[in-house]
């Protein structure tokens, strides 16, 4: 988020602070640890996830722009502290951290954020977002309140990607052809723009759009909400 | 080849074969339709799913008093239940009852533990004749494959397909219906019940409080099997041993629906012995072997014992997005897909078996659907756990994790990685290499775009922004 997709971050920003919202962002924060911990290597990931316990340890709410790394922190967090010091602590830290999303249509009960939007947009159900977190409806929900954006709905909506961390890089046949079915619908449907709450999900799909030399674009969610 | 090295040549092999991918997709589209459809008669699906995890949860938690109590009350009722640690042992347990009883032909209906075991090449090389009377089973055992789902055995090949193979393997004439096809292997097998000496099953579940065994199924054949022989074996893993009669109730529903969208199976079939002094029909003996083969070492692991909660209904196979794309040949293993991936590492061994746990994008749709509520994904990142810890993946993963570990608790260091690697695509891009054989990143890049790295990050717009 801070070095590939900053303009997410900063749309976050300006979102939340334009509903009145103070915004901090700790400056020795790095990551969840999710890939470690994804990828086998529980203690690497837990030294990290430690950090970032610490760095939020003071945090009244803290938003994520990601259903990955939100389910990381909400719900494998259990596993990974299960057992040792950090374990309140983390699920402490859980308990006050939401997906961006979920944040504005479950937490603010907010619908319409003022923003504009012209053009087709297609909703990708990221699978932590949809399966960890049930959020469903409620980025549906925001995205319609959009002025001037006119929200499709795909076939294989709740397909996986196939990005999966480093899953797309030790089998990056089978991570592609998930993809291809992905991006597949997409086109089927017609959008200009494929929406998401999970930038690693937007990689995956626009990188293979971009291969294909397709016209539909990526964004993430709080681009739009931000978009005026 | 390693089994890692094949999975992946298979895999991809498969990924790329677009008809193959187009066979499973409507498959497996036309199986989510039904499955919506019957789901939507329950009144509340996922209180289904809650019961029957606690149902499965009390079976495994005490599972030697429950296999006791079948054994002793099936014993009574004058079945004979035999106790295999391995497979080896099943199969001289079965050799030695074909032996006794002079048996030169066995029919099969559907069993993956007899998969498990191997157990139709023993048979042949012992002179046996083993004959599947399943359809998928036999589709399949007449093109010498192995069975491409657990519970749908040839979903990967078309009416066009089978319609050759029959035609290749049983000579009739090419551009048959449905139909035809079906009354062929129905012909074939008729014949095959009267004259086969022993009947072998599986069984779907036993039960503890009757010591019955319980079997599921569309087409009849296991009926047959289990009732026209003049001996009935059934084989099943320990795991598949529930209380209570009532507990039916719940189960048969539950997977007839996960299964095939069905509401119940066509047949559903309670065995309590062999044939009475007074009844006219049955197999003079009962056998019932209860297999072990490495179940008792996925039950003494407390955080993974849920994986023997499984009743085999095939529905993480036909979520998975990876199933949906590889297909099941490519797993090389007697049980495909996302439970496969979980329970083969177990019983077949981590180091050679731990590639398919990595072989998931996680997304979850696997324990989403389950119908005992198994959480698939979990365990596949305890697989990965465990491989780790027993320093299975490689020193060059390794370094690189702790070294990532390393840079991710040192704001420092992580700017000075993150520069060099805006540098790095910089550099890439420039001398064209993006994509190419020489790409670092070419195992991401060679069949996706990577996105380009902004030259200015998130840190510092909020620096420049609170000067």
């Amino acid at each position: 988020m801070d070095q590939l997709f900053p303009n997410v971050a900063i749309s976050v920003v300006k979102v939340l602070e334009g509903l009145g919202h103070q915004v901090d962002y700790p400056e020795g924060q790095t990551c969840c640890g999710q890939p470690a911990f994804n990828s086998g290597y529980w203690k690497e990931a837990r030294d990290v996830a430690a950090r970032f316990l610490d760095v939020f340890a003071d945090a009244e709410t803290i938003v994520c722009p990601s259903g990955s790394c939100t389910t990381m922190i909400r719900e494998f967090y259990f596993d990974l502290f299960r057992d040792t010091a950090d374990f309140k602590a983390s699920a402490g830290v859980a308990a006050k951290t939401f997906e961006f999303t979920e944040f504005l249509a479950r937490k603010l009960n907010v619908v319409d954020l003022g923003a504009r939007f012209p053009g087709r947009v297609v909703w990708h159900d990221a699978c932590h977002g949809l399966r960890g977190l049930c959020l469903k409806e409620e980025p549906r929900r925001l995205l319609r309140a959009v002025r001037g954006l006119d929200l499709l709905e795909m076939k294989e909506s709740e397909t996986c990607c196939g990005f999966g961390g480093t899953f797309s890089i030790k089998f990056p046949n089978i991570s592609t052809a998930m993809d291809d079915v992905k991006v597949g619908s997409i086109e089927e449907c017609g959008a200009d723009y494929v929406a998401s709450a999970d930038s690693s999900c937007l990689m995956q799909i626009g990188g293979l759009l971009e291969k294909r030399g397709s016209k539909v674009k990526t964004i993430h969610i709080a681009e739009i909400l931000a978009s005026r | 080849m390693t089994h890692a090295c094949q999975f992946i040549r298979d895999s991809a092999t498969k990924a790329a074969d677009l008809r193959h991918r187009a066979v499973l997709q409507k498959a497996t589209g036309t199986y989510a339709t039904k499955v919506q459809d019957t789901k939507s008669l329950f009144i509340d699906w996922s209180y289904g799913r809650e019961l029957a995890r606690q149902r499965k949860w009390e079976a495994v938690n005490d599972l030697a008093f429950h296999l006791e109590e079948f054994d002793l009350r099936a014993t009574a009722r004058g079945m004979t239940v035999h106790w295999a640690e391995n497979a080896a042992e099943a199969r001289e347990i079965i050799l030695g009852l074909c032996k006794r009883h002079g048996v030169r032909k066995v029919v099969k209906s559907k069993s993956m533990v007899t998969e498990e075991i191997h157990l139709n090449d023993f048979l042949e090389e012992n002179g046996v004749i083993p004959v599947e009377s399943d359809l998928g089973e036999y589709i399949v055992q007449l093109r010498h494959e192995h069975p491409y789902h657990i519970v749908t055995p040839v979903m990967h090949l078309t009416k066009e397909d089978i319609d050759l193979t029959f035609h290749e393997k049983l000579g009739t004439p090419t551009g048959s219906t449905a139909e035809d096809l079906t009354l062929t292997a129905r012909r074939v097998l008729r014949n095959e019940y009267l004259t086969a000496d022993m009947g072998i099953t599986g069984a779907n579940f036993i039960i503890a409080e009757t010591g019955m065994v319980c079997l599921t199924e569309n087409e009849g054949n296991a009926r047959l099997s289990s009732s026209m022989p003049r001996v009935h074996l059934a084989i099943c893993g320990i795991e598949k041993v529930l209380p209570r009669l009532d507990d039916l109730a719940l189960f048969l529903p539950m997977l007839a629906v996960s299964g095939t969208g069905q509401q119940l199976t066509c047949y559903n079939t309670m065995i309590g012995g062999p044939r009475q002094t007074t009844e006219v029909d049955g197999p003079d003996e009962v056998h019932v072997i209860l297999l072990d083969n490495g179940r008792t070492e996925l039950l003494a692991d407390a955080e993974q014992r849920e994986a023997l909660h499984c009743i085999r209904c095939g529905a993480c196979l036909n979520a998975c997005p990876v199933f949906k794309n590889i297909g099941g040949h490519a797993y090389g293993t007697t049980y495909q897909g996302p439970i496969g991936s979980v329970i083969t590492p177990h019983l077949r061994g981590l180091e050679e078996w731990k590639h398919l746990s990595y072989a998931s994008s996680l997304c979850g749709g696997c324990a989403e659907v389950c119908p005992v509520h198994i959480e698939l994904h979990h365990h596949l990142l305890r697989n990965r756990r465990n491989a780790v810890q027993t320093n299975g993946s490689g020193w060059l993963e390794q370094i690189s994790f702790q070294l990532w570990s390393f840079a991710m608790r040192n704001t420092t260091i992580y700017r000075v990685c993150a520069l060099l690697s805006r540098f790095g695509q910089g550099i890439s891009r420039r001398l064209g290499i993006e994509g190419t054989a020489l790409d670092p990143l070419q195992r991401w890049s060679k069949t996706r775009a990577l996105p380009e790295i902004p030259a200015r990050s998130f840190h510092d717009w909020w620096h420049e922004r609170n000067q």
